[in-house]
């Protein structure tokens, strides 16, 4: 039992889920700060730098990836909460929510459909298999609903996850410069896109622009969540009946 | 009221939205509905939100906590990139193309509908009163 201290330590922390709950969180921050250095621009997403980053340490120190996630849990946990946070912004909007209501029940049922329909077209075109279908279908909502719907309709949950990882990446990423593309200038109209394409990612990308874009993009996260949930398990059930 | 702790109220406020998560998750369970839980438990903090008419700070303060900090929630799923590396690069094309093009004719034409309806309907988008 002739083990040198740092073998040691290395076993005792391995064990323990306090040293992954603590890299995510240090690799969280030093992407914040890379983020932050290099202007706030929209290609050095914080997520993406953290997701490298922590595949990086777990590729070095050939962690496998339960072993990571049981301390990163109680991170992904909290997904839980801040979906049921979202009724806060949803409150805070309500006037604007009835003012607007047209244009939003309109744009809310065609992010809905389009990223749905888009994501299975595309997928099915190239030809990716049902289960991983299924399991992009959901990718635009909030990873604890898309998972939850991933789940009840036969896909991977744990795919989805990254799929809606990397979506929300691709539209924090991509999204202002196709605003500007479209000649798009309102911020409630571009907020509001990004939330129901990109969910919480989107709306952390909006919220860095403006504060009006934020609010939309929490509106429109909460509401896509929600309608999603609701349309998506039948309307793909239906599909895949269909022989689809 | 004035001498309970700030604190007592934050810890009374996270015990609301978990309690709204928890409630929502069981009523999920016994009902079947098609909605996962955390959105259910939305609703019902929104319900309560509107039943009572007022924003109590702490809840705001709380959730807002929660909410500024949505992207970290984000790293643990996005890890797990690991686990599917195998399966994403069988399928690679399918799963760019979904990613890539669907992510932004979603955006497309999600932002056109809404400009499209909002000039229809003639209202204006953030300033009006």
């Amino acid at each position: 039992m002739a083990d040198d201290p740092l073998t040691t330590l290395w076993v005792y922390l391995a064990a323990s889920p306090l040293l992954w709950l603590s890299l995510t969180l240090v690799c969280y921050l030093i992407a914040l700060r890379i983020y932050r250095l290099g202007g706030e621009s929209p290609w050095l997403n914080p997520v993406a730098i953290a997701v490298a980053l922590l595949i990086g340490l777990l590729l070095l120190t050939d962690t496998p990836y339960q072993t990571y996630f049981d301390g990163a849990q109680f991170v992904h946990f909290l997904l839980g909460p801040a979906t049921v946070s979202l009724a806060i912004p949803l409150y805070r909007e309500r006037h604007r929510l009835q003012r607007l209501a047209l244009p939003i029940v309109a744009a809310l049922l065609a992010a809905v459909l389009t990223a749905a329909s888009s994501a299975i077209g595309l997928g099915a075109l190239l030809g990716a298999s049902t289960e991983t279908l299924i399991s992009l279908a959901p990718k635009s909502v909030t990873a604890p609903v898309a998972m939850g719907i991933s789940e009840k309709l036969g896909g991977l949950p744990s795919l989805t996850a990254v799929l809606v990882v990397s979506t929300g990446i691709v539209g924090a990423v991509l999204g202002t410069g196709l605003f500007r593309l479209l000649g798009i200038r309102d911020d409630a109209i571009k907020g509001f896109a990004l939330g129901a394409t990109s969910h919480g990612i989107g709306t952390a990308r909006a919220f860095q622009v403006s504060p009006v874009m934020g609010a939309f993009a929490g509106l429109a996260m909460a509401l896509s969540a929600l309608v999603t949930a609701l349309l998506l398990p039948p309307l793909l059930a239906r599909f895949m009946a269909s022989g689809g | 009221m004035a001498g309970r702790r700030a604190e007592a109220l934050v810890l009374e406020a996270l015990t609301l939205i978990l309690l709204c998560q928890l409630v929502g998750e069981v009523c999920v369970l016994f009902t079947g509905l098609p909605v996962p839980g955390p959105v259910l438990g939305m609703l019902l903090l929104l319900g309560w939100l509107f039943h009572r008419r007022d924003l109590p700070e702490l809840v705001a303060r709380t959730a807002d906590t929660l909410l500024s900090h949505l992207s970290l929630l984000f790293v643990p799923a996005g890890v797990g990139v690991l686990v599917h590396w195998e399966r994403m690069r069988g399928q690679w094309a399918a799963i760019a193309a979904a990613l890539v093009l669907g992510t932004l004719i979603t955006l497309a034409v999600t932002a056109l509908t809404m400009t499209a309806v909002t000039r229809l309907t003639g209202r204006g988008g953030s300033n009006h009163g």
